[in-house]
């Protein structure tokens, strides 16, 4: 009696369920669904809307507390509106990554070993870069 | 009342989206849609029937159109789901379509995320307080929410005191929780409100006008003596002044400044000034 099933059997089985579940299989057949990118965003908060002053108020120094608490909020809406206008560049990007460049080969000029140091000197065209190549030890050859 | 009628009428048959330029600033009802400029460019006047098509979505220019309480939106227009007169803020940075919402009044307070309300605390359960807001149901208030509360060190917050704070889950699956500091841990004036003073409700629209940056109101009220006004955005108004007399003017003045012109309340305030 034969329990279980030929290797030839398997073998078909086997191929009957890979061509079922084919790569096909993990995607739907839906149309493709577009979301439309839409330009509105409904927002249910009216401090978007309008610019509303800190809710707790004291007048004539009645509570100093908050009348100092008023100042700073107050005074920290009118700033976030003065941020808003561009703040202009004191060094360019450009300038900023030159300067960098060769900043990373001075400092670590000054962390090189005696014999590394000479390896800095070498690619001088104003930029001092260092040299990556370190010496190996080489196994003698026969 | 017939001619009311008919004109009605021949509005509603002649129904068409108006733009939302051309409404500005004037009372629109539920129910309306309105069309965001870039799209008005396709109608000419007097259009018949159905507007074409328009398929050159990728000709987009502005930025996003936030449309505040009051709109909602529907496909690419703006739906009124309340009456009011239409607003519209320009953005400031220049990025984004500017704001549009509706200046509606009420007096029933739905709770929005980050609103400073007034609340009343009318239970203490275990490690949250239930605090009245005005809304459907009474947000909930952990007492790890002030500033320099720590399991041991807690809040000294009784049943029946009034907490000033901010929302941080409001919407209308869930329970409203609010806070009484802000992100970076400090209180910023938000907590318990201090002893004495009166607590009064009035129209939400009262509120934000009173909390507009050039209000005349609060200027006069500043001047006629010493007080503190705390406003929550639910409605509710906390006053105090140096004696009982006073804060009971002051909540007056403020109840009945909703109804009055601005003639009526500089009488007012003569009066007072001279007493």
């Amino acid at each position: 009696m034969q329990r279980g099933l030929d290797s030839e059997t398997k073998k078909q089985l086997e191929e009957e369920e890979k061509k079922i579940i084919s790569e096909e299989h993990w995607y739907l057949d839906l149309p493709e669904l577009k979301e439309k990118e839409s330009f509105i965003i409904e927002e249910q908060s009216f401090s978007l809307c309008e610019d509303l002053l800190y809710g707790r108020m004291s007048f004539r120094g009645f509570n100093p507390e908050v009348e100092k608490l008023m100042l700073q909020m107050n005074a920290k809406n009118k700033a976030e509106e003065v941020e808003e206008e561009t703040v202009e560049l004191d060094v360019s990007d450009e300038e900023m990554a030159r300067r960098y460049e060769t900043l990373v080969g001075t400092i670590g000029k000054k962390f090189a070993k005696k014999r590394d140091r000479a390896n800095y000197e070498e690619d001088e065209n104003g930029d001092i870069k260092p040299i990556k190549t370190r010496k190996m030890f080489l196994k003698p050859q026969d | 009342m017939a001619e009311a009628a008919a004109v009605v009428a021949e509005s509603l048959a002649g129904y068409r989206a108006r733009a939302a330029r051309a409404v500005l600033e004037q009372v629109v009802l539920p129910g309306e849609e309105l069309l965001l400029p870039e799209q008005e460019d396709g109608e000419g006047p007097g259009g018949a029937g159905e507007r074409p098509l328009r398929l050159n979505a990728g000709a987009r220019s502005r930025g996003r159109v936030v449309c505040g309480p009051g709109l909602r939106r529907c496909g690419d227009r703006l739906l009124v789901t309340k009456c009011g007169r239409l607003r519209h803020k320009e953005p400031g940075s220049g990025s984004g379509g500017g704001v549009y919402w509706v200046d509606s009044q009420q007096k029933r307070y739905v709770p929005v995320k980050g609103d400073h309300v007034i609340g009343i605390v009318t239970a203490k359960s275990g490690d949250i307080f239930k605090v009245d807001v005005g809304g459907s149901e009474p947000a909930s208030l952990s007492y790890l929410a002030f500033e320099g509360a720590t399991k041991r060190n807690r809040p000294n917050v009784q049943v029946g005191d009034l907490i000033y704070g901010q929302f941080v889950v409001a919407n209308k699956d869930m329970e409203p929780e609010m806070v009484c500091i802000d992100s970076c841990g400090r209180a910023c004036g938000m907590g318990v409100i201090g002893q004495d003073g009166l607590l009064f409700k009035v129209t939400l629209g009262l509120i934000r006008r009173l909390l507009a940056p050039d209000c005349e109101i609060l200027q006069e009220v500043g001047k006629l003596y010493p007080l503190e006004i705390v406003f929550g955005m639910n409605g509710r108004i906390w006053v105090k002044a140096k004696t009982i007399q006073q804060t009971l003017i002051l909540a007056n003045i403020l109840e009945a400044c909703e109804h009055m012109t601005a003639d009526q309340r500089k009488q007012i305030f003569s009066r007072l000034a001279e007493s």
